[in-house]
């Protein structure tokens, strides 16, 4: 409890969850679009060519001030990308290697410039390693505004540009051949991308930025077919887990913030994958269960009318192990007889045999008869 | 050169070859991304044998963290199996949740050792040559340089061993399966030396330069070549120049070796990407250059074909004439009929153009091969 007031009151808390929410509804939005167009690993791509950015920016500005960082970071990432789209259409090279080896090409590259920078005698430490894992403590309320500032005009120019991402996402020919300028629009939207994700560095870390980018799109997917839908979700998510992780790493100084908000939504990922109605696998494991259960019932109801027949009476009445010998799934028959009896398709002698009712009759005649029709 | 140098060296050239040769692999399979994957998995590994055995040089962390790379390929597996999601976002949930748990762990409860976060991606080359190898109390190198030196001759040998299996199983899954060899084995084979070399370079190099010379390398070959053995060998060559040129410009200018050696691999991959004698941008335009001349020379030998001899020719077979008709640039058609003239199909007088019997004959042959159904204007 006390750290839900201390959300409000205290300072550096606020400021850190403030800047963890913005960047989980940005990315959390965008990144929808990014995991429906299978592009869930170009976020790691853009997040990792980010560093030699900041690390440029730091070398020409001189100053930790978090605009100038993340317009270098924005810079790279979206010349990364470039990069990446450019040797796939220009080689053989294909997506997954041109990915990995601009990520970690210009990763390493900026790994070069963060020695450079920390033999700086005025540099000092510089705190530039903090964007590798990320640390929101550092966060000051500037840097906040310059987030919701940056995040605000991203979510503004997808919300204006919907139809035409949406296009992109689901069927990209048949946009061109309405005669939108495909090409550009895809641009656009990994545009926007680089901005979410070059607003969560500071505190998720250039290594894990992409797991906001796909993670809380993965999860929103789960629970609905459509795209606003799952975009809203998505951010919702996104926001959630960015400020748990934030409250749970301000509790210890020696928990990264980007860690503990990945941990947070990888979380909501397995509780979707598990909970959400009609794709969720419990929900999918709960509804194989209820057809075989009742497969194994009409089975049964037909079984039985068999069986009467024989006794040129359709309300004959046999043991249940008789049945039970008959079943393809002989553990289930009596609870499947229980079920019968509420249904009221079925009841006991006193002798506690089963008899079909009338009613039963009707029910397996029916089934049969659908049988004959089918086959 | 010192002996330190020397043996900085050998390690940076023996993690090179030793990650290339899965490499070649990897991209040809199109799953580059699963070693971005395990080699960041595999810090899981290494922290959790850590905390059991409090080690760091114990063999078991190997073992585990092997192990962690081949549970992130199972688990990637899995979530993709469940269709809930699709390939590349399962590869995007998994090994963020194994790297954040090691993380925090590190960082938790690590502090004052010498897994640090920081090492843990950027390596420390430079100090390799600290952590030496005793064999009965004999100094006999760099423990990093036994340990990869190892994985590289087991990288050797399997590779070597089941070539037919890797290269079948790369290029013709469907037909591997039919003649009895299990994609699924081979899969697991290659992941499994992934994971060991990523496991073995760690520490030496960091994950990041991992998946950087897993991917250029062979990427850089695979400009050149055709051929798979050609391919893995000159991979290997693109990793040791990688290494080599990475270190001494690091070592000039005092910054990260381990990140200068991924820099370079890229560096390599950019001079190939362009200069490639025939994937290279470069040859692409000029045979693009070339192409549109001869196009060109061939559009001009129709033309006339078409006019020489009737009425019109007069003002049809002329200079001025192909920019109106052709819709050609002063220049271009400049460029064309000089070309032409050169190969001595047409003879030009001033303005007026004429095809020599020699030009008649190829545009005659030029429009069998173009014209449907081999139509020959007569």
């Amino acid at each position: 409890m006390q750290i839900v007031t201390s959300l409000f009151t205290d300072y550096t808390l606020r400021t850190v969850a403030l800047g963890a929410g913005i960047l989980g509804i940005v990315s959390g939005a965008l990144g929808a679009f990014a995991v429906l167009r299978r592009q869930a690993l170009l976020g790691d791509a853009i997040s990792h060519t980010a560093l030699p950015g900041i690390a440029l920016a730091f070398l020409i500005t001189g100053s930790r001030a978090a605009f100038g960082l993340m317009i270098g970071a924005a810079i790279a990432g979206w010349l990364g990308t470039l990069a990446v789209m450019a040797i796939i259409s220009k080689s053989r090279i294909k997506q997954d290697s041109a990915l990995g080896m601009v990520l970690a090409v210009l990763f390493g590259f900026g790994l070069v410039l963060m020695s450079f920078i920390q033999r700086l005698p005025e540099a000092g430490k510089a705190g530039l390693d903090k964007f590798l894992f990320g640390q929101a403590s550092t966060m000051m309320t500037e840097d906040v505004v310059t987030m919701a500032v940056a995040g605000a005009l991203a979510l503004i120019v997808m919300a204006l540009f919907w139809k035409e991402f949406k296009l992109l996402s689901f069927d990209q020919d048949f946009g061109a051949s309405m005669g939108f300028p495909m090409r550009v629009i895809d641009i656009l939207l990994i545009t926007l991308l680089v901005v979410a994700i070059v607003i969560g560095l500071q505190s998720v870390g250039v290594v894990l930025m992409s797991a906001m980018v796909v993670a809380p799109a993965a999860a929103a997917r789960q629970w609905t077919d459509r795209l606003g839908v799952m975009v809203v979700l998505a951010a919702i998510f996104g926001a959630f887990s960015g400020v748990c992780g934030a409250v749970l790493s301000s509790l210890s100084d020696r928990i990264p913030t980007g860690p503990a908000i990945v941990l947070c939504i990888s979380a909501v990922v397995l509780l979707s994958m598990l909970f959400a109605p009609n794709r969720g696998l419990l929900y999918n494991r709960l509804r194989a269960a209820r057809r075989r259960r009742d497969l194994s019932v009409e089975a049964l109801l037909i079984d039985m009318l068999e069986l009467a027949r024989q006794h040129n009476d359709t309300g004959h009445p046999h043991s249940a192990d008789t049945l039970r010998t008959m079943s393809y799934r002989p553990e289930g028959i009596d609870h499947s007889l229980q079920e019968l009896r509420y249904h009221g398709w079925a009841d006991l002698t006193v002798d506690g045999l089963w008899f079909l009712t009338g009613k039963g009759q009707t029910r397996a005649t029916e089934l049969l008869q659908n049988l004959g029709n089918k086959a | 050169m010192t002996g330190a140098q020397i043996e900085i060296q050998l390690i940076a050239v023996a993690v090179a070859v030793a990650c290339a040769l899965p490499g070649v692999f990897l991209i040809l399979r199109r799953i580059a991304m699963l070693s971005d994957a395990i080699s960041h998995a595999v810090l899981f590994g290494i922290v959790i044998a850590f905390f059991v055995v409090e080690d760091l040089a114990s063999p078991f962390l190997i073992i585990a963290a092997t192990a962690t790379g081949l549970l992130t390929v199972a688990l990637v597996e899995i979530l993709d199996r469940t269709k809930l999601v699709k390939e590349d976002s399962a590869i995007g949930l998994v090994f963020p949740v194994l790297f954040s748990i090691a993380v925090i762990l590190v960082s938790r409860y690590a502090g004052n050792i010498h897994l640090d976060t920081d090492s843990v991606l950027l390596g420390e080359l430079a100090f390799a040559p600290f952590d030496r190898f005793e064999i009965a109390g004999a100094d006999v190198g760099p423990r990093a340089l036994w340990l990869i030196g190892g994985i590289l001759i087991l990288n050797i040998t399997v590779i070597v061993l089941f070539f037919k299996e890797l290269k079948l199983v790369s290029f013709d899954p469907a037909l591997a399966s039919a003649l009895g060899i299990s994609p699924v084995v081979v899969h697991y084979l290659l992941m499994t030396q992934v994971s060991i070399t990523a496991v073995g370079a760690f520490d030496a190099v960091g994950s990041i330069l991992v998946v950087a010379l897993m991917i250029a390398p062979p990427a850089t070959a695979y400009l050149l070549t055709d051929d798979l053995r050609r391919m893995i060998v000159l991979s290997g060559l693109f990793g040791v120049m990688s290494a080599l040129s990475g270190y001494w410009i690091a070592h000039w200018m005092d910054v990260s070796i381990a990140g200068c050696i991924a820099s370079m691999s890229g560096f390599w991959f950019a001079v190939a990407f362009t200069l490639a004698p025939r994937r290279g941008l470069l040859a692409a335009a000029i045979r693009r250059r070339n192409q549109k001349k001869e196009f060109s020379v061939y559009m001009l030998l129709i033309h006339l074909f078409s006019h020489e001899g009737l009425p019109e020719a007069e003002l049809e077979c002329r200079m001025d004439h192909l920019t109106d008709h052709l819709a050609w640039s002063p220049n271009m058609a400049e460029k064309a009929v000089e070309e032409a003239v050169d190969r001595q199909l047409v003879v030009r007088d001033d303005q007026h153009l004429k095809l020599t019997k020699k030009g008649v004959d190829q545009a005659r042959a030029a429009m069998v091969d173009w014209a449907p159904g081999g139509y020959v204007a007569s």
